[in-house]
């Protein structure tokens, strides 16, 4: 039997130019996306910047404009019946049967899936209302439930079968922190047990914190992708100096080229200098500065994407 | 190429060895029962094989959800009220002694056979029949064909559903399966309400046939049914066209409103003689030629025209919802 978990490459997802136009506007603009089969993959990027489209013509739901996409090694849409089996979606939002109680909205998806065991569904579906805490609400009519137990429910029922990927659309939306937390969580034993997870989101640090890997959108196009520690570490580090003598600092540091100083109550920061930070701190003491902390700051994916795009994390116009 | 093609109707699935799903790998203590109970390790899930008989579960799925829908219920008490309030009428009518109507299937005093009412509790099943398939029953079923695929798109389950993977061919057939099931189960609720009622308010007896012969009482209760099941399969067509339109709006709102419509539009041409090169082709044209179940002999021939031509609707828009659904971009 051939493998259907990736190609030969290795990848979970793949596309190829993939293209998405709306009239005029192009929603998606030649995405060359790769994610790696066992990643925690972030999609980031703003609102408006073409994640959701990205994922439903990865699940087959519109027709690309141009471009193709591999999802587990086999084309989509073309092989949707071979594919989507093995991948659990949320996909912008959860969307229920609001007259039906929890249990029955994921009997009902349940057996939408042809390759999906009717014995065994009860159980499943127990098993995944117990997995995402809905055990003690399953009786009750989904209409009746809070966004975050849409959401919870909206998951269970990507989780009625083992999966190799999941595919989850701003899974945290609507959360609270405790909610949010307790997603991230679960993404993490998921991808422990195996299963890959496309996650995306328009929250920089949620990508920081779970994901191993991620891509950067904008407008419909991708930026950058990677793993995590190689895009933050794309982006400089800022040199930082916490002083009383904020002005003597600036002008010390000036004198030994660091560039774009920002000068706060009592700090000083900028992009680190060619030179040895120790001469730095040196130069520093000898001119007289009180120096209490020095360092060079970790770069955040956040410095990255600024420095990538060149501008703030806002929402696409 | 469309893509319903694709992801037709499986059985056709992957050639997989062994005669059991995957059992999922052991995580511990078995609490839940069967094999591949709960969501476990994706390591090593392979695709799991499509079975013939699982693929039914979608159609199962799909009669239970429409039939636990308030909205279906409440259709169906509409038209088991047809029968009561039709035979409350005629007993008030007909009990200072006068009678009703001017008798057969084409008299010009109500709905065919409510004369012989009185005289036999049986003709109320012919009567509600003849009231309720001009507007009340395809109406029902344009409500439910029109919602079938647009009420999943506004609610956004559609994509859910398709991502399963339902299957576009498979959930489309499910789909128009369920909407038949329905116009059979929405006839039989007029047929078995009005046989309640006849029975309870009128004698019952032999049945003078519209050829003025007589036949007993069971060969007139077979005859109901026949003529319940015609006018179930004259609703066909209306289903066919309900859920091509279905797949055209994201917005079930619309799609029932825009069947119903197209019903009214089809009955008023129907009725306007200047438009008579096509009545013959309107789905409802021929609906009333259930009455020639009750002749003696039974007279075949619009019977036939009526089935043929709920056929051709049934081909025509079935393929028309087809083609436009395996191509449909869906947005919600
Ligand atoms: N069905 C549609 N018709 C027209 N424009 C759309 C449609 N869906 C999305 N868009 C546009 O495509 C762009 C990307 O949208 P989307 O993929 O939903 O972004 P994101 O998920 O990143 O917030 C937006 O500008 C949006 O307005
Ligand atoms: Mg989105």
């Amino acid at each position: 039997m051939p493998s259907t978990k990736g190609g030969a490459t290795g990848s979970v997802i793949e596309t190829f130019g993939l293209t998405k136009r709306y009239g005029r506007h192009l929603a998606v603009d030649r995405l060359d996306l790769t994610v790696p089969r066992g990643s925690v993959f972030g999609f980031l990027g703003p609102n408006g910047s073409g994640k959701t489209t990205t994922i439903r013509m990865l699940m087959g739901l519109i027709e690309p404009t141009s471009g193709r996409a591999k999802v587990l090694g086999r084309p989509m849409p073309f092989q949707a019946r071979r594919v989507l089996p093995q991948v659990g979606a949320l996909i912008e939002g959860p969307a229920l049967y609001g007259f039906l109680s929890g249990r029955d909205n994921l009997l009902r998806y349940d057996s939408a899936d042809p390759t999906a065991d009717p014995r065994t569904r009860r159980a499943r579906a127990e098993a995944a209302l117990d997995r995402v805490g809905l055990t003690a609400a399953a009786a009750k009519k989904a209409k009746a439930y809070s966004l975050g137990m849409k959401q919870r429910l909206g998951l269970a029922a990507a989780l009625l079968q083992p999966r190799a990927l999941l595919v989850l659309d701003e899974p945290t939306n609507g959360l609270d922190p405790q909610g949010m937390r307790e997603i991230r969580s679960l993404v993490r034993e998921l991808a422990s047990e195996g299963t890959t997870v496309f996650l995306s989101s328009h929250l920089l640090d949620e990508i920081e914190q779970v994901c191993t890997h991620a891509a950067v959108m904008t407008q419909g196009r991708l930026i950058t992708q990677g793993p995590v520690a190689e895009l933050a570490a794309g982006a400089r580090g800022r040199l930082t100096v916490t002083t009383p003598d904020t002005g003597d600092a600036a002008r010390v540091l000036k004198e030994l080229g660091v560039a774009d100083l920002v000068v706060t109550e009592d700090r000083v920061t900028g992009e680190p200098p060619g030179a040895d930070l120790a001469d730095v701190n040196a130069a520093l003491v000898e001119a007289g500065v009180r120096v209490r902390g020095f360092g060079v700051e970790r770069a955040s994916l956040e410095d990255a994407f600024v420095a990538l795009t060149g501008e703030g994390f806002d929402v696409a116009g | 190429m469309s893509r319903a093609e694709a992801d037709a109707v499986a059985g056709t699935g992957t050639p997989v060895p062994g005669k059991s799903a995957p059992a999922a790998p052991e995580t511990g203590a078995p609490e839940a029962p069967g094999p591949a109970a709960g969501p476990a390790s994706a390591s090593d899930s392979g695709p799991r094989p499509v079975r013939l008989a699982w693929t039914l579960g979608l159609f199962r799925s799909e009669l239970s959800i429409t039939f636990r829908r308030w909205r279906t219920l409440a259709l169906l008490a509409v038209l088991a009220a047809v029968p009561v309030l039709v035979g409350i009428a005629v007993k008030i009518e007909t009990s200072d002694g006068g009678s009703i109507g001017g008798g057969g299937p084409d008299g010009g005093g109500g709905p065919a056979f409510i004369a012989q009412v009185t005289n036999n509790g049986l003709f109320l099943v012919f009567t509600a029949l003849a009231a309720t398939l001009p507007f009340f029953l395809p109406m029902a079923i344009g409500v439910v064909a029109g919602d079938a695929i647009a009420g999943e798109a506004s609610a956004g389950t559609l994509r859910y559903l398709l991502v399963a993977p339902a299957g576009r061919t498979r959930l489309l057939l499910a789909k128009y399966a369920t909407t038949l099931t329905f116009c059979l189960v929405a006839t039989l609720v007029v047929a078995v309400s009005a046989l309640a009622v006849g029975a309870l308010l009128f004698p019952l007896g032999e049945v003078t046939t519209i050829s003025g012969t007589r036949i007993g009482f069971g060969d007139g209760l077979l005859r109901a049914l026949l003529i319940a099941l015609v006018v179930a399969a004259s609703l066909i067509g209306v289903a066919a066209l309900g859920l091509f339109v279905s797949t055209l709006t994201s917005s079930g709102i619309a799609a029932m409103a825009t069947t119903v419509g197209l019903l009214i539009t089809v009955q008023i041409i129907d009725q306007i003689p200047q438009l008579h090169a096509v009545h013959p082709y309107l789905f409802s044209h021929y609906w009333l030629s259930f009455a020639d179940l009750m002749r003696d002999p039974i007279y075949w021939d619009d019977l036939v025209k009526n089935l043929g031509l709920q056929a051709l609707y049934a081909g025509v828009f079935g393929s028309a919802a087809w083609a436009r659904f395996g191509a449909k971009d869906i947005a919600t």
